[in-house]
C-alpha cells in the first residue's frame, strides 16, 4: 500500500543558515568592491557638487545660493539662452527628422537604404567639430553667405550667436528624433491602422487619429533626449565663442573665479535638475508607450509601399535634400582639413597636406593621448559594467539594485558637472608619496570618461548577459565546472561580443568628449584631441589643423560605431543613447 | 548490451533527503521533505507548477542551497558540496546547450573539466552520441539541430561523465506530442540499460505513471503521497492526488454501516426523498468505520452505463440525466446530472450502444464496489 505522509511542523532553519543560503560570499565581496569604486568616482563627486551648492559656510543646508542664481541677470540670461537654444534645436530637428522618418518608414524606393545609412551619419561628427565647418560655410565669410551676397545681395551671418549653436546642434542631434520615430512607425501594429480604416478613417485623418497618437510617445522621448543633449553640450558654444549659456558659465566660474566659487556649483545643480527632469520624463513616456506594441498577436506593418517612377525620385530627392544639409558640416570639415588658403572665396584657393603633417608628425600627442585615455576608459568601463550586470542578474547578494542605480546616474549628469565634481574631490588629493595632485595626472581623464559613459557599457552588458539563460551556467556547474571556469568557458564567450560593443561605445564617446575634458585639462601636453581642436580653432592659422583633427575624430567614431553595431550582433543602431 | 562502453561502469547512488526545507522570501517552496531514493530507481516528483518539485531537484543538484535539512548521497552528506563536485548529470527543461560549442564540445565539456585525456574524451563522446542515436552529428552547432536532437545532445552530455545520479527537469515538455512519446520510450530504455539512479520532475501524469518506479506527488511544497504508479493511481491519498492523477468525481457522503467486505455509504445527493447508497470495498478503503464523514471518489472510467433492457442486478446504481455526450470513438465522454444538480463525468467504454442516447434522456450508471474510493474530507488548505 502507499504511504500516506504524515504532516508535521517544519524544522525552522537557524538564522545563520538562512543568511548563508541567500548571500554568496564571493558575490558580496565583488559587490563591496564595486560599491567602493562607484562610491568614490560617482557618488562622491556628485555629492561634493551638491554640498557646495546647497550648504552655507556653517555647513547648514540652505537654498540661499540657489536664490542668488535667480537674482543674477547674467545667469538668468544664460538659463534662458540654454533653454531657448535647446527648444529651437528640437524644433529644427523635428522639421528635419519627421518627414525623413515618415518617408523611410512608410515607403520603399530606390536608395532607401542609402538614406537610412546616411541619416545616422551626423552622429559621428562631434557637434563642436561641425561648428567649425559651419562657420566656414555659413559664417561671416562663409561659402553660402558669399553666395547669397553675390546672388541676392543680402548679407546674413547665420552663425552669429545662438543661431550658430542652434544650427550646429540641430544638424548633429536630429538623428535621435529620426531613429526613435522611425522605429516607432515601423512597430505600429498594422491591424490598428486597418481597424481605423474600417471605421472610416483614411489618408490624413487616419494619420492624425491613429498613427500620430501611437508614435507620439516615441517622438517625445527622442525630442527630450535631443533637448537634454543640446543643453549639456558646451563644446559648440565654446567653438562659436558664446559664453552666456549655462554650461560655459559653469566652466568659467570654476576655472576663472576658482574652485571654491559657489556660483559655479549652483549652475551645475541647475543643469543637473534640467537633465534629470528630461530623463525622468523620457523614461516615464517610454514606460507608458508599450501600449503601441504590447498587444498579443500584433502584426508588424508590411514592407513599405513601393514607390515607382517620379514618386520614387521625389521621395529620394526630398530625403537627399535634408541629408545634404545635415552632411554639409562633414563636407566642410574635410575640405577645410586640406585647405591652405580659404578666405572670402566659395572654396579654398590653395590646398595642402600640411595640417595632417601637423597633427600626425609635429604634434601627434593629441591623438596618442586620445587613444590612450579612451582605450583605458573603455577597458575599465567594460570590466566594471560586466561585473555589475553579472551581479544584478545572477548575484545572490542584497542591495545589488543600488549598484545599478548608481552606475546609471551619470546618464543624467552633464559632462561639465562630472568634470567639476572630479576637480572638487580629486584636486586636493595627491598621489601617495608625491606632491602631484591626482587631478593633474592623465588618470583623471580615464576615470571621468569611464564614469560618464558607464551607463552605455552597463546597458550593453545587461543586454548581452540577458541572452545567456541561467541554465547554461547551471549546466556547466553540473558538468563539473566551478564558477569561475563556468564563467570563462560558457558565459564569457557568449557575452564577449555585446560587452565589447559596450566598450567600443565608451571608446568612441570618450574620444570626442569635450565638456568633461575642458573642465579637467590642466596642461596642453595632456590634452586629448577634443581640447586640441578647441585650442587650434581659436587662431585663424590653426583652423586647418583643427579640421584635420576633426576628420580623425570622424574616422574614429565612424569605425567604432560600425564595430559596435557588428559586435552587438544586430543591425540596429547601438548608438541611440 | 554486449560492448563494454565506459557508460556501463556507472555506479548509481542512493539519495536521501532529510527534512529538506526552502523558502523564497515569505513563500514556502519546499516544506520539511524527507524521503529516500533507492539505487537505480526511476523516481518522479509529480505536481502542478509551483508545487516545489523543481526547487527540490535544484537543491539535489546543488544549484540552490536549502534553508534547512540535509541531502545525502550513499549516506554521505553533500549539502555543502557544490554542484561541480557532486558528479551528477542533468537535463534541463530548455536543454541548456551551449550555443557557441559544437555538439561534440557540448558533450565533451564535463570530461574536459575532469581532466580526461583527449583521446579518451573523443572515444567517450562518440560512445555517448551513438547511445542517443546522434552519431555523425558531432560537428554541428546546437542551432542546427531539431528540438528532439537537441534533447538527445543534452542527454548525452548528462550521461557521458558516468554520473551516479541523473536529474531530468521536465525534459520532454518542449517537444511535440508524437516526439514526446518516442523520447519517453527511449528514455526509459536508456535508464534501464544504464541502471542509473534517475530523478524526474514533471507535471504530466502520463509520463510519471509510465516512467517511474515510484512517484512523489507534491502539492504546495509538501509531499502528499509517495508510492508506485499503481498505488498512487489506485489508492490516492487525498482529493488533490485523485484529481491531479487521472481526475475523478467527488461526492460527499457518510459511512452508514459495514457488512463483511462491504462498507455502505450514503451519498448526500438528490432531493433527499431517496438517499442513494453505494457499497464500497472495505479492504480497498482501510481505516473507515460507520459514522465517518467521507468524500466518495469515483473515476470517470469506472462508471458504466446500464442500458435499458439489461437487468439492474447491482445496488451501486446512480440515476441521472444525460447532459452532454461527446463521442470520441473509443469512449463516450459524457456528463450526467444527478438529482439535486451535481454533475458526474463519465468515460463510457464501448460507446456504440450509448451513442444513440440523446442529450436529456434519463440514464443509469453503475460503479463496482472496488471502484468506490473513500477519502477523508479535505481540510481547508493552510
Amino acid at each position: 500500500m502507499s504511504i500516506p505522509v504524515p504532516q508535521q511542523a517544519p524544522a525552522r532553519a537557524p538564522a545563520r543558515i538562512r543568511w548563508r543560503a541567500s548571500v554568496d560570499p564571493g558575490h558580496a565581496a565583488l559587490a563591496l568592491a564595486l560599491l567602493l569604486i562607484l562610491g568614490v568616482f560617482v557618488v562622491w563627486p556628485i555629492a561634493a557638487v551638491l554640498r557646495v551648492a546647497l550648504t552655507d559656510a556653517q555647513g547648514q543646508v540652505t537654498l540661499s545660493h540657489l536664490f542668488r542664481f535667480f537674482e543674477n541677470p547674467l545667469y538668468l540670461e544664460s538659463l534662458a539662452n540654454s533653454l531657448l537654444a535647446g527648444a529651437w534645436v528640437v524644433v529644427i530637428g523635428t522639421v528635419l527628422a519627421l518627414p525623413l522618418a515618415f518617408v523611410v518608414a512608410r515607403y520603399d524606393f530606390r536608395g532607401r537604404m542609402l538614406v537610412v545609412t546616411l541619416s545616422t551619419l551626423p552622429l559621428v561628427l562631434p557637434p563642436f567639430v561641425g561648428a567649425i565647418a559651419l562657420t566656414q560655410v555659413f559664417g561671416r565669410a562663409g561659402t553660402m553667405t558669399l553666395l547669397l551676397q553675390d546672388v541676392v545681395g543680402l548679407h546674413v551671418n547665420i552663425m552669429e550667436g545662438l543661431r550658430g549653436i542652434i544650427l550646429a546642434q540641430a544638424l548633429h542631434f536630429f538623428p535621435f528624433i529620426f531613429l526613435t520615430v522611425t522605429a516607432a512607425l515601423m512597430n505600429v501594429d498594422r491591424s490598428l491602422e486597418e481597424m481605423g480604416q474600417m471605421m472610416g478613417a483614411h489618408g490624413w485623418r487616419l494619420l492624425r487619429r491613429v498613427v500620430f497618437p501611437l508614435v507620439l510617445p516615441a517622438y517625445a522621448a527622442g525630442a527630450l533626449l535631443t533637448f537634454v543633449k543640446a543643453v549639456d553640450d558646451i563644446g559648440t558654444p565654446f567653438i562659436l565663442n558664446v559664453k552666456n549659456m549655462l554650461g560655459p558659465q559653469a566652466y568659467l566660474r570654476i576655472t576663472t573665479v576658482g574652485r571654491d566659487d559657489v556660483d559655479g556649483y549652483v549652475i551645475c545643480v541647475i543643469m543637473v535638475v534640467i537633465s534629470i527632469a528630461c530623463v525622468v520624463a523620457s523614461n516615464w513616456i517610454v514606460a507608458r508607450r508599450e501600449y503601441a506594441t504590447l498587444q498579443t498577436g500584433a502584426r508588424p506593418p508590411e514592407g513599405g509601399r513601393a514607390l515607382t517612377g517620379w514618386r520614387s525620385a521625389v521621395a529620394f530627392g526630398a530625403c537627399a535634400a535634408i541629408l545634404g544639409i545635415s552632411l554639409l558640416p562633414h563636407l566642410g570639415v574635410v575640405v577645410m582639413s586640406f585647405s591652405r588658403v580659404w578666405s572670402l572665396t566659395y572654396l579654398p584657393t590653395a590646398y595642402t597636406l600640411g595640417h595632417y603633417a601637423e597633427i600626425f608628425l609635429r604634434a601627434p600627442r593629441f591623438i596618442l593621448n586620445t587613444l590612450t585615455y579612451s582605450v583605458a576608459a573603455a577597458l575599465l568601463g567594460v570590466v566594471v559594467a560586466a561585473a555589475i550586470a553579472y551581479l544584478l542578474q545572477r548575484g545572490r547578494v542584497p542591495g545589488k539594485g543600488l549598484l545599478d542605480a548608481i552606475a546609471m546616474m551619470p546618464i543624467a549628469l552633464p559632462g561639465v558637472v562630472i568634470g567639476v565634481g572630479f576637480l572638487r574631490v580629486f584636486y586636493g588629493m595627491t598621489l601617495p608619496g608625491t606632491e602631484t595632485s591626482l587631478a593633474s595626472t592623465w588618470a583623471i581623464f580615464v576615470l571621468a570618461y569611464m564614469v560618464r559613459r558607464l551607463p552605455y557599457a552597463l546597458r550593453a552588458s545587461h543586454a548581452a548577459l540577458h541572452q545567456v539563460h541561467g541554465s547554461l551556467e547551471d549546466a556547466a556547474a553540473i558538468a563539473g565546472a566551478p564558477r569561475v571556469r563556468a564563467f570563462r568557458r560558457v558565459v564569457l564567450p557568449l557575452i564577449i561580443g555585446g560587452v565589447t560593443a559596450g566598450g567600443v561605445l565608451i571608446f568612441i564617446t570618450a574620444a570626442v568628449e569635450f565638456s568633461t575634458t575642458i573642465t579637467l585639462v590642466s596642461r596642453v601636453e595632456q590634452s586629448p584631441l577634443s581640447y586640441a581642436i578647441y585650442i587650434y580653432s581659436q587662431s585663424p592659422l590653426g583652423r586647418g589643423a583643427a579640421a584635420a583633427l576633426g576628420v580623425v575624430a570622424i574616422v574614429i567614431v565612424a569605425v567604432g560605431t560600425y564595430l559596435a553595431n557588428r559586435l552587438s550582433g544586430r543591425g540596429r543602431m547601438a548608438f541611440t543613447l | 548490451m554486449g560492448e563494454a562502453t565506459p557508460l556501463t561502469r556507472i555506479r548509481p547512488v542512493e539519495v536521501e533527503l532529510r527534512h529538506l526545507h526552502r523558502r523564497f522570501h515569505d513563500a514556502v517552496a519546499v516544506h520539511d521533505l524527507s524521503l529516500t531514493i533507492g539505487r537505480g530507481e526511476f523516481f518522479t516528483f509529480l505536481g502542478p507548477s509551483g508545487c516545489g518539485k523543481t526547487t527540490t531537484l535544484r537543491m539535489i543538484a546543488g544549484l540552490l542551497p536549502p534553508d534547512g535539512g540535509e541531502i545525502l548521497f550513499d549516506g554521505r552528506s553533500v549539502t555543502a558540496t557544490p554542484p561541480w563536485h557532486r558528479n551528477i548529470g542533468m537535463v534541463f527543461q530548455n536543454y541548456a546547450l551551449w550555443p557557441h560549442m559544437t555538439v561534440s564540445d557540448n558533450v565533451a565539456f564535463g570530461l574536459v573539466e575532469r581532466r580526461v585525456p583527449p583521446a579518451e574524451i573523443a572515444r567517450r563522446v562518440e560512445d555517448a552520441l551513438r547511445l542517443v542515436g546522434l552519431e555523425g552529428l558531432g560537428h554541428r552547432l546546437p542551432s542546427q539541430l531539431s528540438g528532439g536532437q537537441q534533447q538527445r545532445v543534452a542527454l548525452a552530455r548528462a550521461i557521458v561523465v558516468q554520473p551516479g545520479l541523473l536529474l531530468l527537469d521536465e525534459p520532454l515538455s518542449n517537444l511535440d506530442a508524437r516526439l514526446r512519446v518516442q523520447m519517453r520510450n527511449e528514455l526509459v530504455k536508456l535508464q534501464r540499460q544504464l541502471g542509473i539512479t534517475t530523478i524526474y520532475v514533471t507535471h504530466d501524469q502520463d509520463e510519471a505513471l509510465m516512467l517511474s518506479t515510484r512517484i512523489a506527488v507534491m502539492h504546495r511544497g509538501r509531499l502528499v503521497q509517495l508510492g508506485t504508479p499503481v498505488e498512487v493511481y489506485e489508492r490516492p491519498a487525498d482529493v488533490f492526488v485523485a484529481d491531479f492523477l487521472g481526475g475523478a468525481n467527488f461526492l460527499p457522503g457518510t459511512v452508514r454501516g459495514q457488512s463483511g467486505d462491504r462498507l455502505v455509504v450514503a451519498l448526500e445527493v438528490g432531493g433527499g426523498d431517496d438517499p442513494v447508497a453505494l457499497r464500497a470495498s472495505a479492504h480497498r478503503n482501510p481505516g473507515f468505520a460507520p459514522g465517518d464523514t467521507v468524500t466518495v471518489c469515483v473515476r470517470p472510467e469506472a462508471l458504466e452505463l446500464v442500458l435499458d433492457g439489461r437487468p439492474a442486478d447491482d445496488v451501486n446504481l446512480l440515476r441521472g440525466t444525460l447532459r452532454l455526450a461527446n463521442y470520441l470513438g473509443s469512449v463516450l465522454a459524457s456528463e450526467i446530472e444527478l438529482p439535486g444538480g451535481r454533475v458526474l463525468r463519465a468515460q463510457i467504454a464501448h460507446p456504440r450502444g450509448a451513442a444513440r442516447l440523446a442529450e436529456g434522456s434519463p440514464v443509469t450508471l453503475r460503479v463496482g464496489p472496488d471502484d468506490v474510493l473513500l477519502l477523508r474530507p479535505q481540510a481547508p488548505p493552510d
